[in-house]
């Protein structure tokens, strides 16, 4: 084996939106291992989420992840309706689905800008992002704000979309359909972004049950998952629309997934919209008295994959126990096998390709004597580390 | 005139720093060079290093393993710096200020200019706020 050379990315990189630190082990050109070390952004949120009520867990939950700011408040609802077995009103299940679906084209058009400047390719950037603005503009005017949308409640959704907002989305969902068209075409026949991205990060169907990883990661290996068809939740069973899947596991196969699932996601909302029509307006919750003693799960489809949530409760208005498992938690790993045994300028692309969200991964570790297998650091143990580091740092500072 | 805003007259170059923040603030601030909002009009870009930097944008929550880093990114600064604080959480801790990762707001940290608030705040909230410090006397 020749001489190693440790690339280190991070935490704070040009490349990241968000603090996160890789060591890439390179022979050459090649990459031979790869680790990463997260944990920057854990904020405790399931820990903060039992201090709340059951209402207010859902401004805390949206706010794990920003740009899939409507998954977490769907899984999270599925979860707390499944203890009391809530039927919400049919309407607020169109609303919903609408309201997800809108953020799957924002979070998929993100992407592809993203993807499109990794590699350089900066006006397919502009360009995605621009094609976004009208999407965040449809959810200023029904829901009040840009991102973080605070649409849902226990029982249903907190607004309602009129026929003026329905008319409105139907005409900019037009001209997204329009661009989104374009771009597809635009990535699909460019012969630069072929040879860039055909081969690259491979991950076979086996690699994916090997880590269990979800959504599009998944469904561009050829494994047809989608939970929306999977365990139908809001409106999804009532529509018509099929799952996106392609068969070569590489990056290219990853955006074709993404820009496919444009379309039907487009063709989701115009469906909901024309229902929405025919139902009875104002008719949006459903009463929930209070929460019963026992255990909720739900999940639901965000843009990246499959979202679970686990609530507890013990009959009183909190939550005792709230469990979170994003889908990057699952997808992050691949990068074992997606990035290992190619070059050094593919490794971003190959670890873009997932969509990584490291802000809905973060965890704490606690770190364990591995002979006594005692505890060697408790949350208390580690606060008081952090001050000593903290008081060591002033004193640094001040000697300067 | 002070010496803050004399070196200031010129384009503004500009350093994200993400301290642990849920995304929502850093995409609405790259949402600021695409098309609609488009800052590099005004000459201002963001830039790879902070060592290039005059405005450090700080989104998110303090963490405490972010902690140093933030102290170490301020003092990789060529100063005078202007530091931002975008967005409710490094302004406050917003939501999560009871976590038990919170390690303060920002400016118990380091010295902050301005404060945006905002959960997150609309990109012109933030030009709105640039445009302010700079015709600050």
């Amino acid at each position: 084996m020749g001489k190693r050379t440790i690339v280190p990315i991070g935490p704070y990189h040009p490349l990241l939106e968000e603090p996160e630190f890789f060591k890439l082990y390179c022979d050459g050109e090649t990459v031979v291992d790869m680790v990463w070390e997260t944990g920057y952004n854990h904020r405790g949120i399931e820990k903060i989420c039992e201090s709340k009520t059951f209402e207010q867990v859902f401004y805390v939950v949206e706010r794990i992840c920003g740009i899939c700011s409507t998954s977490h408040p769907f899984a999270y609802a599925n979860a707390v309706e499944s203890i009391p077995g809530v039927e919400i009103p049919l309407r607020a299940k169109y609303i919903r689905s609408v309201i997800g679906e809108l953020e799957r084209i924002h979070s998929h058009l993100l992407w592809v800008g993203l993807a499109g400047h990794f590699l350089g390719y900066n006006t397919v950037f502009m360009w995605a992002w621009k094609y976004r603005e009208p999407v965040l503009d449809m959810f200023e005017i029904i829901t009040g704000n840009r991102n973080s949308y605070a649409m849902f409640t226990i029982g249903g959704v907190r607004r309602d979309i009129n026929s003026e907002q329905a008319d409105l989305l139907l005409k900019v969902l037009k001209d997204v359909e329009v661009k989104s068209k374009m771009l597809t075409g635009a990535v699909i026949d460019d012969p630069v972004l072929h040879a860039r991205l055909k081969g690259v990060g491979v991950l076979t169907a086996q690699d994916i049950h090997d880590f269990g990883a979800v959504g599009p990661t998944a469904r561009a290996s050829g494994v047809d998952i989608d939970v929306r068809r999977d365990d139908p939740y809001a409106a999804y069973d009532l529509v018509d629309w099929k799952v996106i899947t392609a068969s070569g596991g590489d990056v290219f196969a990853k955006a074709e997934v993404r820009l496919l699932e444009i379309f039907e996601s487009i063709s989701i909302i115009r469906q909901c919209l024309q229902i929405l029509q025919t139902l009875p307006e104002g008719d949006i919750k459903a009463k929930v008295k209070d929460i019963p003693a026992g255990i909720g799960i739900g999940h639901a489809e965000a843009p990246r994959g499959e979202v679970f949530h686990f609530v507890k409760s013990d009959g009183s208005n909190s939550p005792v126990r709230h469990k979170i498992r994003a889908p990057s938690y699952t997808c992050i790993p691949t990068f074992r096998r997606s990035c290992i045994g190619g070059t050094i300028s593919d490794a971003a692309i190959a670890t873009a390709a997932v969509d990584p969200c490291y802000c809905c991964t973060e965890r704490m570790a606690q770190a364990y004597d591995i002979n006594t297998g005692e505890k060697r650091y408790n949350a208390a143990e580690l606060i008081r580390l952090s001050q000593m580091k903290t008081e060591e740092i002033k004193k640094q500072l001040l000697k300067r | 005139m002070g010496f803050k805003e004399k070196s200031f007259k010129k384009s503004l170059w500009v350093f994200h720093l993400s301290a642990g923040s849920c995304n929502n603030c850093d995409i609405e601030i790259l949402d600021l060079l695409t098309p609609r909002y488009d800052i590099e009009r005004f000459g201002m870009k963001l830039v790879g290093s902070v060592r290039h930097a005059d405005v450090l944008l700080v989104t998110g929550i303090v963490t405490k393993k972010t902690l140093p880093r933030v102290l170490e990114v301020y003092e990789q600064a060529p100063k005078p710096i202007v530091v931002v604080a975008i967005g409710a959480c490094p302004c406050t801790g917003g939501i999560f200020a009871s976590g038990y990762n919170f390690a303060g707001p920002l400016d118990k940290v380091i010295p902050v200019d301005a404060y945006i608030p905002g959960c997150p705040p609309k990109p012109e909230a933030m030009l709105a706020g640039i445009v302010k410090l700079l015709n600050k006397k």
